[in-house]
């Protein structure tokens, strides 16, 4: 495939590896003492097991998966306010297909609409405003979800909407966005890590810029990776080469797709429709300050959370996590997903316990599907 | 045969009088399905005689299978293609030559006669391919909700030849794995046909029948220890109901996997795996490895098997495991899909 397999050439991919067991060598890690890079985006993540990378890499080398698995992060209590949306007559509640398996704490999506609730799976939140135009005496709520790779695609449909005059189409915000959860990481004093690999996607939005702080304030070496085995390899040794030569720099791998400035369109209309949360719940990390956005009042017509009266503000919704559920301590790279006593037994993608078994993109998830925990299984 | 219906129902469409048991229903059951399917009699059970059944250690084998795909049309195929394929597939692969079907229909008050007439169409056509006669069926109609347009059960009897023992349980360590063309492509029309995601493609189903290609392999390497066809759950599934069931580790090299760059493509923009998307005219093959290079070549004399090829292999590793080789020589496992698979959002 064109401008595909280039990227996956398995020669180029030796040649990367050989240099980065050198470099890992030089800055004297060992398994004993690794050398920690987060990839922060779950796309990385699944990469990375998908492509067997992490059997690859030197044991000097240890990847700590990060937050950037917009459905893991969800908090349980906006599933059931999900749930309770889509369950109401009027309204047919669309979301992205990942999201129809994040357990609730009574239930799912999946399960919701299985009991009659209107729930359908698009795949832009486009498809959700052409119903809204089709059935005018239904409501159609979008389960606006994601980083800054989505959010400029909700802000444009509630744009549309306004122009149209569409009164039956809204939006469940639950934007998220990266940095404030990399600071509140770096903030946390259990945290130890070398460096970050960085989200190519949503630097394609926003830039590089907004993670000098990581460099300047932190003295950690950041690079915005694309999501090919070969970009990350390659990425990887960027990291590694700036710890090695004691440098702390924010360098753009993905060039070419990532410009520094990021995307002026997206971020005009993601400012024009979005406004910080003072804090924002993420499962697993817990309330982070001004790491979520609302729709801004000018667009409050198209705001589920204020047409059906559900806001995040309107009280207390925090849920406590299932008992036993490590989802924190591995999302902090304190423990593996395997160290976690629920991984396999109380937690599986059949029935997860815990944010990082939902999704594909999820390290519990990427572990138990690809291998680590079934091979080792095998192996007892 | 009612001309005058014929004639008015061309451009109709079913309602709940075509179920209700009286003239409505006769008329639709011999205008629509009998005139073509031609069964022997209009009796209610059909009744078999075949040669093959009087063999001495031929043993009957009887399979059913129910088809609701939406849409009921797609490139490729119909809803009444891949319910004859289907069977006949199901039996294929468990070393029947499939000889009989029978053919229910669910249809929903509003469905187009003419569409009743494609699939009927279809299906006949299939049968006929594979050399099986629909020889009983059934209707009935149901209001609006009640079905989707229409859902068909077909079900199939064969007959495996004395002698012939096909199983997954026989896979044994050094087996070669062979699959017979590209992977995925009736998943990934079915997607596009779906017409809910701004992709266009010219992907088309690789619906098929396998039973002359199964033939055709079992003549050719007699050795042959199990087959499957990897339908719903994709090649991933079959591999791993082997697996489990021969105890035999699976090896896949991801470098040899034969699929088409729109199928890896629009795999790669949904974040889906060609591997677990659904087949209906590929098989996968066990053979010992002194008769890979035979079955492989009775596979690529065939049109549904032009592309056959050497996927992996089993081995003593890992048992009931299938792993994947990556084309950087990494390993990942390749577990059983988890409910459905559900494109991701970034």
């Amino acid at each position: 495939m064109r401008y595909v397999e280039e990227f996956r050439d398995p020669m180029a991919a030796r040649a990367l590896l050989a240099a980065i067991s050198r470099v890992t060598d030089d800055i004297g890690a060992t398994a004993d003492h690794p050398v920690r890079i987060m990839e922060i985006c779950g796309g990385h993540t699944h990469a990375i097991f998908r492509y067997g990378l992490d059997r690859l890499t030197p044991p000097g080398l240890e990847f700590i998966h990060g937050p950037g698995c917009p459905v893991c992060v969800l908090p349980m209590s906006r599933v059931d306010e999900c749930v309770e949306l889509a369950e109401r007559p009027e309204v047919v509640f669309t979301t992205f297909g990942d999201a129809m398996r994040v357990p609730g704490t009574k239930k799912s999506l999946m399960q919701a609409k299985a009991e009659g609730a209107d729930i359908r799976m698009v795949y832009s939140p486009l498809d959700a405003l052409e119903l809204a135009r089709r059935h005018p005496d239904r409501e159609v709520v979008f389960f606006g979800l994601g980083f800054e790779t989505t959010t400029p695609s909700t802000a444009l449909s509630i744009r549309q909407a306004a122009r149209e005059g569409l009164s039956n189409f809204s939006v469940f915000a639950n934007h998220i966005t990266v940095p404030p959860p990399i600071k509140a990481l770096l903030d946390d004093p259990h945290m130890v890590l070398d460096g970050f690999v960085g989200p190519g996607h949503v630097s394609m939005v926003i830039g590089t810029r907004p993670y000098e702080f990581i460099a300047r304030d932190y003295g950690k070496p950041i690079v915005v990776a694309g999501f090919e085995p070969l970009d990350l390899l390659q990425s990887v040794l960027m990291v590694l080469e700036m710890i090695r030569d004691g440098k702390a720099e924010v360098q753009n791998q993905y060039g070419r797709v990532v410009p520094q400035d990021g995307n002026p369109v997206s971020l005009a209309a993601i400012e024009d429709v979005y406004e910080p949360r003072p804090s924002f719940e993420w499962r697993g990390l817990g309330e982070i300050d001004a790491s979520g956005l609302s729709i801004r009042e000018r667009y409050r017509a198209f705001d589920a959370e204020a047409k059906f009266g559900i806001g995040y503000g309107a009280g207390p919704r925090h849920v406590e996590e299932p008992e036993g559920c490590a989802c924190g301590l591995v999302m902090t790279g304190r423990i593996k997903p395997t160290a976690c006593p629920q991984f396999g037994k109380g937690c599986t993608p059949e029935m997860p316990l815990g944010a990082l078994m939902v999704s594909s993109e999820g390290a519990c998830a990427a572990y138990w599907q690809y291998g680590g925990a079934r091979a080792m299984e095998a192996a007892e | 045969m009612n001309m005058a219906l014929r004639a008015d129902a061309k451009d109709g469409v079913v309602t709940l009088a075509h179920g209700g048991g009286g003239k409505a229903m006769r008329d639709l059951i011999e205008d629509v399905f009998t005139c073509v399917f031609q069964p022997a009699s209009m009796e209610d059970q059909a009744r078999l005689t075949d040669t093959a059944l009087a063999e001495p250690g031929a043993r009957l084998a009887f399979t059913t299978d129910s088809f609701v795909v939406d849409p009921v049309e797609f490139p490729g195929g119909d809803i009444g293609k891949i319910a004859v394929c289907g069977t006949v597939n199901d039996l294929a692969v468990g070393g029947a030559r499939p000889l009989w079907l029978s053919a229910a229909f669910i249809i929903e008050e509003g469905c187009e006669i003419a569409l009743l007439r494609r699939v009927v169409a279809s299906m006949a056509r299939e049968a006929d391919k594979a050399g099986v006669r629909i020889v009983t069926g059934d209707t009935k109609v149901v209001g609006r909700g009640g079905a989707d347009k229409l859902f068909v059960t077909t079900s199939g009897i064969g007959v495996i030849p004395a002698g012939r023992a096909l199983g997954a349980e026989r896979v044994r360590p050094g087996d070669v794995a062979i699959v017979n063309g590209v992977l995925g492509d009736h998943g990934a029309a079915i997607l596009s046909a779906r017409g809910d995601m701004a992709l266009a493609s010219s992907i088309e189903s690789d619906c098929a029948g396998l039973g002359h290609l199964m033939e055709a392999v079992l003549a050719a390497a007699p050795g042959a220890r199990a087959a499957r066809d990897a339908t719903r759950g994709g090649l991933a599934s079959a591999l791993n109901e082997i697996a489990e069931a021969s105890g035999c580790g699976i090896e896949l090299d991801e470098a040899a996997l034969p699929l088409r760059a729109e199928v890896k493509g629009t795999c790669e923009i949904l974040g889906l795996d060609p591997l677990y998307l659904a087949n209906e005219g590929r098989l996968v093959l066990f053979v010992p490895e002194a008769e890979a290079g035979a079955a492989l070549a009775a596979m690529t004399r065939l049109p549904e098997g032009e592309g056959a090829t050497v996927v992996g292999r089993a081995v003593a590793a890992n048992p009931g495991l299938v792993s994947m080789r990556t084309i950087f020589g990494g390993s990942r496992i390749v577990d059983m899909l988890v409910g459905e698979q559900l494109p991701r959002i970034c």
